[in-house]
């Protein structure tokens, strides 16, 4: 028999000739529009990013300037009000938003590389190898992260954000890896893989483009999470004084706010705006994190 | 008559559109009847199944009725469904294996179950070991966790639970495509002893494996795209079929016996592929695979009793 | 051309690896040039083993294979392995799942390319795919440039096929290649198998099938709890089989002319003949006899 052509399959199949990625992208994005926690949380994320990364640029270099009278309350001119010194703490809080999504995409991703390293490599070449690195994984993510990170941080003399994101990094992987490794060793399975490895395929492209594309909606959702953890974990450190050296972040805000007692003289423009900007950035992350799953996941959408 | 389907149309709701899922499906089971119900995947025997007991969400029903002792089962109505299923109408899914909660020893399971349906358990216990030493289990079965039964004896037990409280039409869906070729056996053989000793007035096997289904099933009923394409006894469709498709499809099986090299004794497949139910075409939904075909074919053909008990739909047998 | 010589498979389960699993028994069988073999057994037979050490992506636990005098359980480094690839290929139970879902399917064909033919002008290429489509009777305006969900079970394994053959392969591994296609079709899969096995192509047919290893096959091997059974040319084996379990599972499966019940009257008025079966002498071996030509009998596992 042969199939010849306009056979009653193929002429069938021409009414839906749009191919599978196309498909596929077009009903994510149909739920996506209509997904309010994606909308939500990605708007949120979008206006902190955009004012993180424009709003530097129309203030003066150094937030940590004394440029006006002390302890105002939010009025005209400065719209978060000054500190005790006389500091502007709109142009504090937007620096501090800037060095909030570096810390979060430099940490997130020194965390998210490790772990995605880690776990492909683990799922898929399993057996020794799989077992030294789960051991490896597993001494990492017992490990008291902030103590370990308020003891290295503290030995260094000069700290800059890099240096932070980095050690952020090297303390979060282990739990990316573990659902990386879980992912892997599900996909490793498949017969598309066996049949790139019976093409002659090395082990790190069969990896790269047969597993990994296959999880991009996961490694998508991954990162996002690492991305908010890191930023909780810098806000941690910069609160206990253990920030960069120089510069500004929300968590050294809210340090010095406490430091100058602002909660007892009632000065709550000095600790609110961080707060909240710490609060909305991670939960709108979260947020968006639900919606994402929800539009990648057949199975918690809503018809 | 037990069950009297009449032009039943379930469609599955899609992002695109309307899946005509069963189209029309009409058919008569009688008392005592084991119909197996044959077809290729995506033909909507499964449907079927699945339609006479519960609608899922994106399953629609349309149009038709379906008669069980010549009262109405209300398939769209999800509530009134619920005395029914189980006392008049069970069934056994597919991977009946992962229907058993893991955690649950067995006989705790089936005692939650027969509360929930206001039977007490004591009152069937005898009952449910005497079915359970039928199908060769013994009643320590009960105090075992679903991971300690294997394929063939969780078969058995979704078996004798979904029957224990003797319904009047049992669905059985692919129950023995997962398992090996002895335990396939004595499964269906059990299934044939239930429905003898009056446990099930009648059952529905669905299945893709008409051998199978020849071993065990009174009737035979074939469909194709959502259509039915013929029904008579098992005899008759394995023997003298007449529906066009059910001819090739029984001609491309090969059997213990026959082979590639013998002498003319190659066997054909059939070209082509079953149309797609998104927008199925008019007309016979056979006709662009069928040698057959002829100008009427573009007229959908009716169901007809061609003989007493031998329904076909096709212009050719009419 | 493919020989299995004291092949075991053994599966350490459990925590720390405490329990012992033994998916594969002492097999030993061969495979020549032109020839189908049908390894035949239920689930837990170790027939998808085998089929997974021949190409290579299980290591045996002992036993050499050896492939055209090489025994493939001693090849390192991707070199080798590649070379080896080069001869023999596999096809798989799910058509579905051998296809990348997010890739256009013909990318089976370019991996090929990029591994084994990199240097080929595009229209050379594009012929030999071409001739390979041919092959396995398909039209290529049907199958190419299309998404794997918009072709049909038998298409995609087909393509799979056509695939091994744009490789010089001698042997091809195919591993229950038509238990998920439809009835209509699987029989065309079938007698594509039989036309390569014309053109000297040696198959390793792997089934759980009775009837289909029957169709295809010039020997059959049937295997229970990873030993063989029963081995020998196909005709022998099902028209006189000599094991007890293979007698059983040639009564239980359905037949289409003939019940169960009509089997087994068959069988009470003409009760088969017993046969000697050899022992084992330890719980590593499965030694086999030879009842008549070609024809052999394994231990008992009951």
């Amino acid at each position: 028999m042969t199939d010849v052509a306009g056979a009653p399959g193929t002429t069938d199949r021409a009414d839906a000739p749009e191919p599978a990625g196309e498909r596929r992208g077009s009903e994510a994005l149909h739920f996506a529009r209509r997904n309010p926690k994606l909308l939500i949380g990605s708007g949120i994320v979008l206006a902190f990013m955009l004012l993180g990364f424009i709003g530097p640029f129309f203030l003066s270099d150094n937030p940590n300037e004394y440029v006006g009278p002390q302890t105002q309350p939010p009025n005209g001119e400065y719209w978060f009000g000054t500190t005790t010194f006389g500091q502007d703490i709109w142009a504090q809080f937007v620096y501090g938003v800037r060095s909030t999504f570096v810390i979060g995409l430099f940490g997130g991703g020194v965390a998210f590389l490790i772990g995605m390293t880690v776990g492909f490599v683990a799922g898929y070449k399993g057996g020794i190898v799989d077992d030294i690195l789960n051991m490896l994984t597993n001494v990492v993510l017992v490990l008291p992260a902030m103590v370990v990170l308020i003891v290295a941080i503290a030995y260094l003399d000069v700290r800059g954000l890099f240096t932070q994101g980095m050690f952020i990094g090297l303390s979060a992987w282990p739990w990316a890896a573990r659902a990386v490794r879980s992912q892997t060793l599900s996909l490793a399975t498949r017969d598309y893989v066996d049949l790139a490895r019976l093409s002659g395929r090395r082990t790190w492209r069969i990896i790269t483009t047969e597993v990994a594309p296959n999880m991009s909606s996961y490694l998508v959702m991954s990162f996002i999470l690492l991305f908010g953890g890191a930023v909780l974990t810098a806000a941690g450190l910069d609160f206990i004084g253990l920030g960069p050296s120089n510069g500004v972040s929300l968590g050294a805000m809210l340090q010095s706010a406490v430091n100058w007692s602002a909660l007892q003289l009632g000065m709550w423009w000095w600790f609110v705006p961080p707060g909240l900007g710490i609060t909305a950035i991670v939960g709108a992350l979260y947020v968006l994190n639900v919606g994402l799953d929800e539009v990648f996941n057949p199975k918690l959408r809503e018809l | 008559m037990t069950l009297r389907v009449n032009d039943l149309k379930v469609y599955y709701q899609t992002l695109r559109g309307d899946v005509h899922a069963l189209d029309g499906v009409t058919f008569d089971l009688a008392d005592g009847e084991i119909m197996g119900l044959a077809g290729e995947s995506g033909c909507g025997k499964s449907t079927l199944g699945k339609s006479l007991i519960r609608l899922d969400s994106r399953m629609r029903h349309v149009g038709g009725t379906i008669e069980l002792d010549d009262k109405d089962v209300p398939i769209a109505d999800d509530d009134a469904m619920v005395p029914l299923r189980y006392n008049e109408i069970s069934l056994i899914p597919q991977y009946a294996m992962s229907a058993l909660n893991p955690t649950r020893k067995i006989g705790k399971m089936i005692n939650e179950l027969l509360r929930a349906r206001g039977v007490r358990p004591a009152d069937v216990t005898d009952e449910l070991h005497r079915r359970l030493e039928l199908v060769g289990l013994e009643p320590k079965v009960l105090n075992m966790f679903p991971i300690e039964l294997s394929g063939g004896m969780k078969q058995r037990v979704v078996m004798v639970i979904s029957t224990l409280l003797n319904p009047s039409l049992l669905i059985a869906d692919e129950v023995t495509s997962a398992l090996d070729v002895s335990t396939q056996r004595s499964v269906a053989e059990s299934m044939v002893e239930f429905r003898d000793r009056g446990y099930i007035k009648s059952m529905i096997f669905v299945t893709h494996d008409i051998s199978l289904v020849y071993q065990m099933a009174d009737t035979i009923m074939v469909m194709y795209a959502g259509h039915v394409a013929e029904k008579a006894s098992a005899s008759t469709i394995i023997n003298e079929p007449k529906h066009p498709y059910t001819q090739m499809l029984i001609g491309a099986l090969p059997e213990v016996g026959s082979t590639s090299t013998a002498q003319g004794g190659r066997l054909e497949g059939i070209p082509g592929t079953p149309p797609g139910l998104l927008n199925p075409p008019t007309g016979c939904r056979f006709k662009d695979r069928c040698p057959m075909a002829f100008s009427k074919c573009s007229e959908q053909p009716p169901l007809v009793e061609i003989e007493p008990g031998h329904w076909a739909a096709c212009w050719k047998t009419g | 051309m493919l020989e299995l010589s004291n092949v075991h498979k053994v599966y350490k389960v459990g925590t720390f690896g405490g329990g012992r699993l033994r998916a594969v028994r002492d097999v030993n069988l061969t495979v020549a040039p032109g020839e189908v073999v049908s390894l035949i057994g239920e689930s837990g037979s170790g027939k998808s083993t085998i089929g997974k050490m021949v190409l290579g992506l299980f290591r045996p636990t002992s036993g050499s294979i050896t492939f055209e005098g090489t025994d493939i359980t001693t090849i390192r480094g991707h070199a080798a392995r590649k070379e080896y690839y080069r001869h023999v290929q596999g096809v798989f139970q799910d058509p579905f799942s051998c296809f990348n879902p997010i890739f256009k399917a013909d990318r089976v064909f370019d991996m090929v390319r990029s591994s084994y033919f990199p240097g080929t002008p595009d229209g050379v290429w594009r012929e030999k795919v071409l001739d390979a489509i041919a092959t396995v009777r398909l039209d290529p305006a049907n199958v190419l440039n299309k998404y794997p969900h918009q072709l049909s079970g038998g298409q995609l394994q087909r393509l799979l096929i056509a695939r091994a053959l744009l490789l010089d392969i001698k042997l091809l591994v195919a591993d229950e290649i038509i238990s998920m296609l439809d009835a209509s079709t699987r029989i065309d899969v079938l007698n594509l198998l039989a036309d390569l096995k014309e053109r000297g192509l040696g198959i390793l047919f792997v089934t759980h099938d009775l009837s289909l290893g029957n169709y295809v096959s010039d020997k059959s091997v049937i295997l229970r709890k990873g030993a063989i059974a029963e081995m020998g040319p196909t005709q022998r084996v099902f028209d006189n089989p000599l094991h007890p379990y293979s007698r059983h599972l040639l009564s239980c499966v359905p037949q289409l002319h003939r019940t169960w019940a009509e089997v087994d009257a068959e069988l009470d008025a003409n009760p088969p003949e017993d046969v000697v079966l050899p022992t084992a002498p330890d719980e590593d071996s499965a030694p086999l006899i030879e009842a008549e030509e070609g024809h052999f009998v394994g231990i008992n596992q009951d």
